[in-house]
């Protein structure tokens, strides 16, 4: 079950999961959407017309540009789904329109990667 | 979330774009928080100035916003990329400086106070204790909690961006709440402001909105300065405060080896090309400091260091300017480290600071090696 909806939408994709947290604005590439952290765990992975699926997001405010840019670039996430929502991902997405939801325990934990999944 | 009929109507954009711009992104960081309602603000600050970070799409669509938002409360805001008077040292491209003035711009018009700067709680009075006000800067952020005793969260560029439009927060988090569900023991002895910034990474990292940290007695504006700026970057945590005796359900060491492990995650180079200080900028007693340590010296290096105007002006009065000058240190204002165009791969390989957040946005954004090292080992190493 979906605990909350932050940003509505309904999306069929492929899921690219994380198990870290996320800082938008250090790790991922606004032009490509390619994650640029040598140590993170999508490093070298794209996360554009994904469902993006990861813990929360962390780290530098302006992370919501970066979302706003990926959207804009047509290199952003078809949604995102999140243990926990903060402030940068909720607003990046807001103003971008991407679907933003906030799983329960057992449905983060379900999700794998490269499952064709549907929300919304 | 519960809106007023003024502020439902804004959101169905009775009240124009600008508004119900605003009020989307705050019906979201509040559904988001499970916020009940928005209270008032009194003071935000933005970030989401410097072209390098928010790009063509951030640019446009602040020119976009300008044509109808003003700020409805004082608002400072961040950085932009550079420093006017000195741009033309850096190779900087036509574009890049047209698109940067294109934002100050439409920040300028949207009734900003021009300050350029991340550490605007150094340039303006603070507001009373146990003020709302909105922050995006995370290192302002925390530290205005922290040690101003204010109320933000750590807000996103656009959450303080719909703050200073509509002069209203979702009152959540740590604006509710703040109270510190772990504590972390300090064990590491003699530290420094390096420390305290290793430190700070490592409390991101593991503590969730708000933080005890117990073992430390004192702490000066430049070591609680490194400790914001680089719990800000690795975490969501938007406070910290000393306590010896917390009750918090979770307690953690902070030793010598779990600061070894947050160094070799962040330095990766012996020695850096060229130098810079700041993320945060620094203020007028640690230029009045450098001064000091540099005094019949000068860096053997290109050494840059980042401050805000306002404290530029005020050091070049005092003298301090001229000094760090004659030292060889190149003072820029209106910028800052973090994601700066300035320094690129072009340029060097490797960069020495003392910060910490500098040195993960430096690495992970700029794509340069890292040498860390505390302000008196650069002063050592690096002059003559």
């Amino acid at each position: 079950m979906t605990l909350k909806t932050i940003v509505r939408g309904k999306v069929t994709g492929k899921v690219v999961k994380s198990n870290q947290p996320i800082n938008f604005l250090g790790s991922v590439d606004k032009k490509t959407g390619a994650i640029t952290d040598q140590k993170h765990d999508l490093f070298g992975k794209k996360i554009a017309d994904s469902i993006l699926v990861f813990p929360n997001g962390i780290g530098s405010s302006v992370g919501a540009y970066t979302i706003y840019s990926l959207k804009s670039n047509n290199s952003a996430p078809a949604a995102m789904a999140c243990q926990k929502a903060d402030l940068t991902v909720a607003s990046g997405c807001a103003l971008a329109n991407i679907p933003l939801f906030i799983l329960s325990p057992d449905e983060y934990d379900s999700m794998k990667d490269g499952d064709e999944i549907s929300l919304g | 979330m519960e809106l007023t009929e003024d502020e439902e109507e804004s959101l169905n954009g009775e009240h124009g774009e600008a508004l119900q711009i605003a009020y989307r992104i705050l019906s979201a960081t509040g559904e988001a928080t499970d916020a009940e309602k928005l209270v008032p603000i009194h003071w935000a600050h933005v970030s989401g100035v410097n072209y390098n970070t928010i790009g063509d799409a951030g640019e446009e669509f602040l020119a976009t916003l300008s044509k109808s938002a003003k700020f409805k409360v004082r608002t400072t805001v961040n950085p932009m990329g550079y420093d006017k008077d000195s741009v033309e040292k850096f190779g900087l491209d036509e574009n890049f400086i047209q698109k940067q003035e294109s934002i100050k711009k439409s920040y300028k018009k949207m009734g900003v106070t021009p300050s350029f700067s991340c550490i605007p709680y150094e340039i303006y009075d603070m507001p009373q204790e146990g003020t709302q006000v909105a922050i995006a800067e995370t290192n302002a952020a925390i530290y205005a909690n922290s040690i101003g005793k204010l109320k933000t969260n750590k807000e996103s560029a656009f959450s303080a961006l719909a703050s200073a439009i509509t002069g209203k927060s979702p009152y959540s988090d740590l604006r509710k709440d703040d109270s510190p569900t772990m504590s972390i023991a300090m064990k590491v002895s003699e530290p420094n402001e390096l420390t305290f910034g290793l430190l700070g990474y490592f409390a991101g990292k593991v503590a969730d909105k708000s933080v005890a940290i117990s073992g430390v007695k004192n702490l000066d504006k430049r070591c609680s300065k490194s400790l914001c700026a680089s719990m800000g970057t690795s975490g969501t945590c938007g406070k910290f405060v000393l306590d010896d005796n917390s009750d918090a359900s979770e307690k953690v060491d902070f030793d010598e080896k779990e600061m070894q492990k947050v160094y070799d995650e962040l330095n990766t180079a012996e020695s850096g090309d060229l130098i810079t200080l700041g993320s945060p900028q620094l203020g007028l007693e640690e230029m009045n400091d450098l001064a000091s340590m540099l005094k019949g010296r000068a860096f053997k290096k290109r050494c840059l260091i980042f401050c805000p105007r306002a404290i530029q002006e005020q050091a070049r009065h005092l003298g301090y300017a001229g000094q760090l000058e004659s030292a060889g240190c190149e003072l820029m204002s209106d910028c800052c480290t973090c994601l700066t165009p300035l320094v690129t791969k072009k340029d060097a390989d490797s960069v020495t600071t003392n910060s910490i957040k500098g040195a993960y946005y430096l690495k992970n954004s700029n794509g340069l090696d890292v040498n860390l090292k505390p302000l008196s080992e650069i002063v050592r190493d690096e002059t003559s």
